[in-house]
């Protein structure tokens, strides 16, 4: 099966989109294109299944390999493996479900399902990529839509958060392409350099160069992951965007960071990995504590999710940075669920803003007695996100401490000891916001008057708790998809020396 | 032998004819409107430029005076489509002029100017050229009759022009008292590093820095942009610096190679200190010329990176982004010709809300800005990823890297259009302009150029063919 389908499929749907001018068309038509693509990826899931089980072990599966500038070596080389796979589905659920919350979307419509579609066409690409050019095409395609999402369709200072966002992004762009440049340089491939990621993994970088080279790579990735000290972009960006961008954005666009990070930072410069583990490890233990603390202080429900966000993204980093295989199977455990769980919190909260106009938690109160289901959705997002048992959060979370904990040493237990104490705060503002929303008496009597979720936003929802809870409650089935895969990253790296 | 000269020169000859056809319009006695002539003058320009895809040549005439060959043969085509699509995006604005031949016998001769700087193979012809080139452009900055600024973008003109033509001939002058000669074939084989050589190459750059606008020779070029008319101004950014740019990497390539760590260093600080004023000067600018103009400043920055890379890859990347930069830049000046020519509007604030009132115009100018930034999947990101790529060739990273935060700095400026496009709200956003046949086919041409350069690998690949 042709990879490129994935991409062909969402940029052609944003394409169909573009003649109409009625909303109803205009949703009706996204909404086929992109169940029409969760059924494609469920398709590939399938096919990998069967190759994977008929015996065949190669890296990557369904690789297709053009020429696309011969003088500089770049090629338009596709192919998945275990992590980019449930990456992909990933996206898919998230996608289908951001079109359903946008099902009333009476602004400039055709635009925004079509920057929206294009947006997701940019992540299939990103993760189907094995070449290092094609990888950074993609990644720096998604930068503008997200501008233009939040900008035009956002709310509050959206125009300020956009720019913050796209500038940032473009920032760590800059940072991935001086990394990227440096790796091209120094490696040889057959006597001439190459931008193929498999190719690549096959040399050797020499040290020194990799030390130089890593920081931009990982800190330019990292960005995308709101990594410790850029995570700035992130409150203010997915707060200001339409909830749709924010599920995307908070969802997918942040693991494209992360993918980043283990794919081309971590694999294809293992030593210098090594050798910056140590502060990874600090940044990702800052950026979880800070984060989950800085929650405690908000008050606008959608801040509440960002900055919640930037705590559990430090989940990834640290599961990378301990460089250990249960530790990269946990992160990328983590960057499913946590991009499930988040475009699941960030549809509630557009759903009860769609209907109270209001996002501050204190005004907000005994929304269980007046909308049910949206509340059953936001408890159950929550109780995801502070890791409860049955949904994916736990389990994530959970490998990665134990990844975390197989390093011996005082360093990273101490690591691993502080990344769980976050699991309290988190509790504590989850509980709280929702005491405060969900449960007691109602606050305004305005409310009584408002409606339960309708079938779009019932099925968005659905979707999503679906996945959640398939790997919450029987997470073997994620474990042996990302087996393989892990395995061969952690064969580059070796065993770590402690 | 003439069978040769009609073959080599035909490019040049082609232009000729155009011109002359044009004078004995203008001598007859009939009077022509407007529009016919501007239909007819634009056929002529269309011919001419499919002219030069045919009967190919190579060779030297005039004793190595003029040489052409597949390359040069390729920059002519490039600047032939460029002096097309501007000329198709004047069509609103010359309408109402009072002097069509007149402009397009002007345009030409520089184009001749130029077509004769690429192929010439002897310093005084390249002088001749260069001379013929930059005149008539001072007169054609004069084009806005009726404003007092376009005078003072033309007094500004010929004055920078001629002061820098000065420095041109006194660092040629020095080239030839130390080498003995003025072809550029033998001037190569006596060069060193004395003193006097490196002086003169100072001298050559500052003469050609001048005309590309960088910096610091760039002092003429907002005022100039901003009071010449759109159209000499797109020209001005577009063509004008793509030829010398052809020319100046053909000359430090072929010519300049034994002093290549000399002129390394130099372009190595010139682009630095470009890239960094043209993002600062642009990021205050209100004039929606001027912003192009500090805008073109700021890519004529990268190029010179790329120029730096004293490869193949180099030379290759610098002409191909010549190519995305004609359509991008057009693209942008297409559409601000357009208000400025209907509605007379030049100011960013004027451009708030316009998706609501011109959303394809608005769609024009958003790719073609995105295109300038390097957003993929535009042909401006394959350029720029290319001139860098290319630049980081000689290992100096730290080149790259302050090339790579210099694109995000521009990202801004370019975003702040999009947002005032998109996102601004506005009580008197600039009117529905029914775009004639002509400008909508200049626009087509250059969006599908962006779009379509980048993703299909044919273009570079046939450029890097051309300079292996």
């Amino acid at each position: 099966m042709n990879l490129s389908l994935l991409v062909i499929l969402p940029f052609l749907t944003a394409l169909a989109v573009l003649p109409f001018k009625d909303l109803k068309l205009v949703r009706t038509i996204a909404f086929i294109g992109s169940a029409a693509q969760l059924i494609l990826c469920f398709i590939l899931l399938f096919l990998f299944w069967k190759e994977r089980s008929s015996g065949n072990t190669g890296i990557m599966l369904f690789e297709n390999n053009y020429t696309w500038y011969d003088s500089l070596h770049i090629n338009y080389h596709t192919g998945i493996d275990g992590i980019s796979l449930s990456m992909i589905m990933l996206t898919a659920f998230v996608v289908l479900a951001a079109v359903l919350v946008s099902w009333k979307m009476e602004k400039l419509n055709k635009e925004f399902f079509f920057l929206l579609l294009f947006l997701s066409a940019g992540a299939y690409g990103f993760f189907i990529s094995l070449d290092l050019f094609t990888l950074f095409f993609f990644l720096e395609l998604a930068v503008i839509p997200k501008f233009l999402l939040i900008g035009i369709w956002g709310s509050g200072k959206k125009e300020y958060s956009a720019m913050k966002l796209a500038l940032m992004l473009m920032g760590g762009s800059a940072l991935v392409f001086v990394g990227l440049t440096g790796i091209y340089f120094n490696t040889s491939v057959n006597g001439e350099h190459s931008f193929d990621l498999l190719q690549i993994a096959q040399t050797k970088i020499p040290v020194t160069i990799q030390n130089l080279f890593f920081p931009f790579a990982f800190i330019g990735f990292g960005i995308f992951t709101a990594i410790f000290p850029f995570h700035t972009w992130v409150p203010d960006g997915h707060s200001s965007a339409p909830t749709a961008a924010s599920m995307f954005l908070a969802g997918i666009s942040m693991k494209l960071g992360g993918y980043g990070c283990l794919r081309v930072a971590a694999f294809l410069m293992p030593d210098a990995a090594h050798h910056y583990s140590i502060i990874i490890i600090v940044l990702a233990s800052i950026a979880i504590l800070y984060g989950a603390f800085a929650t405690m202080m908000q008050t606008d429900l959608k801040y509440i999710n960002a900055y919640s966000s930037i705590s559990h993204c430090g989940f990834v980093l640290l599961g990378i940075g301990m460089l250990t295989k249960t530790a990269i199977t946990g992160a990328v455990m983590q960057m499913v669920s946590h991009g499930l769980m988040t475009a699941l919190f960030f549809a509630a909260i557009g759903m009860i803003y769609d209907r109270t106009h209001t996002r501050q938690v204190a005004q907000l109160g005994g929304l269980l007695k007046v909308m049910p289901f949206i509340s059953a959705v936001f408890v159950i997002a929550g109780l995801c996100s502070l890791g409860l048992p049955g949904f994916s959060g736990f389990v994530a979370e959970m490998t990665v401490f134990m990844g975390s904990w197989e390093n011996a040493g005082r360093f990273y237990h101490i690591a691993t000891i502080i990344a769980c104490a976050s699991i309290v705060v988190t509790a504590v503002y989850i509980l709280r916001a929702t005491g405060q929303a969900i449960m007691g008496p109602v606050n305004n009597k305005e409310y009584n008057l408002l409606k339960d979720a309708e079938w779009n936003e019932k099925l968005a929802a659905g979707l999503l708790i679906i996945a959640i809870v398939a790997i919450g409650i029987a997470p073997f089935w994620l474990n042996e998809l990302l087996k393989p895969a892990t395995e061969i990253i952690i064969q580059k790296l070796g065993t770590i020396v402690k | 032998m003439l069978n040769d000269f009609f073959i080599l020169m035909k490019a040049e000859l082609v232009i000729t004819i155009i011109i002359f056809i044009l004078l004995f319009l203008k001598l007859g006695n009939k009077e022509w409107e407007n529009e016919t002539l501007l239909n007819f003058i634009n056929i002529l320009l269309f011919i001419n430029l499919a002219s030069g895809f045919f009967f190919a040549g190579e060779g030297k005439l005039f004793g190595d005076m003029f040489q052409t060959s597949e390359l040069v043969r390729f920059e002519k085509n490039l600047l032939n489509l460029g002096t097309f699509i501007i000329s198709l995006q004047s069509y609103n604005w010359l309408k109402n002029h009072k002097h069509v031949p007149e402009f397009y016998m002007l345009l030409l001769s520089t184009l001749l100017g130029m077509f004769f700087m690429i192929s010439s193979g002897n310093i005084l012809m390249f002088y001749l050229a260069l001379e013929l080139s930059t005149i008539p452009l001072a007169a054609l900055c004069n084009f806005d009759l009726n404003k007092r600024q376009s005078s003072e973008a033309a007094f500004k003109m010929i004055i920078s022009s001629a002061f820098s033509s000065g420095l041109l001939l006194f660092g040629i002058s020095l080239l030839y008292g130390a080498t003995g000669s003025l072809n550029f074939s033998e001037i190569s084989s006596h060069l060193s590093n004395s003193p006097l050589l490196i002086f003169s190459l100072i001298l050559l750059i500052s003469g050609f820095g001048f005309k590309i606008s960088a910096v610091p020779f760039h002092l003429w070029t907002a005022d100039v942009y901003e009071g010449s008319p759109v159209a000499v101004t797109s020209y001005l950014s577009v063509i004008s610096k793509g030829a010398i740019l052809f020319v100046l990497v053909s000359v430090l390539y072929k010519v300049f190679h034994p002093l290549g760590e000399t002129w390394y260093n130099i372009l190595f600080i010139v682009s630095v200190a470009t890239m960094i004023t043209g993002n600062l000067f642009a990021l205050r600018q209100q004039n929606m010329k001027r912003f192009l103009a500090f805008s073109s400043i700021a890519q004529v920055g990268f190029i010179l990176i790329g120029i730096t890379g004293q490869s193949a890859q180099g030379s290759a990347s610098v002409i191909y982004f010549i190519l995305v930069y004609i359509f991008s830049n057009l693209g942008a000046f297409g559409v601000i010709s357009l208000v400025s020519a209907v509605t007379g509007k030049e100011n960013l604030d004027d451009y708030k809300d316009f998706y609501k009132t011109n959303p394809l115009l608005s769609w024009v100018l958003a790719i073609s800005l995105f295109s300038l930034a390097g957003i993929p999947p535009t042909a401006g990101f394959f350029g720029k990823f290319f001139l860098l790529l290319a630049g980081a060739g000689k290992g100096n990273y730290l080149l790259i890297t302050i090339a790579a935060l210099n694109m995000v700095v521009s990202l801004y400026y370019y975003l702040k259009v999009i947002k005032a496009i998109f996102m601004d709200s506005n009580d008197n956003p600039v009117e529905k302009i029914k775009t004639g046949l002509l400008p909508k086919i200049a626009m087509i041409i250059c969006v599908a150029g962006i779009l379509i350069t980048g993703l299909l690998s044919g273009a570079y690949n046939y450029i890097y063919s051309l300079v292996k």
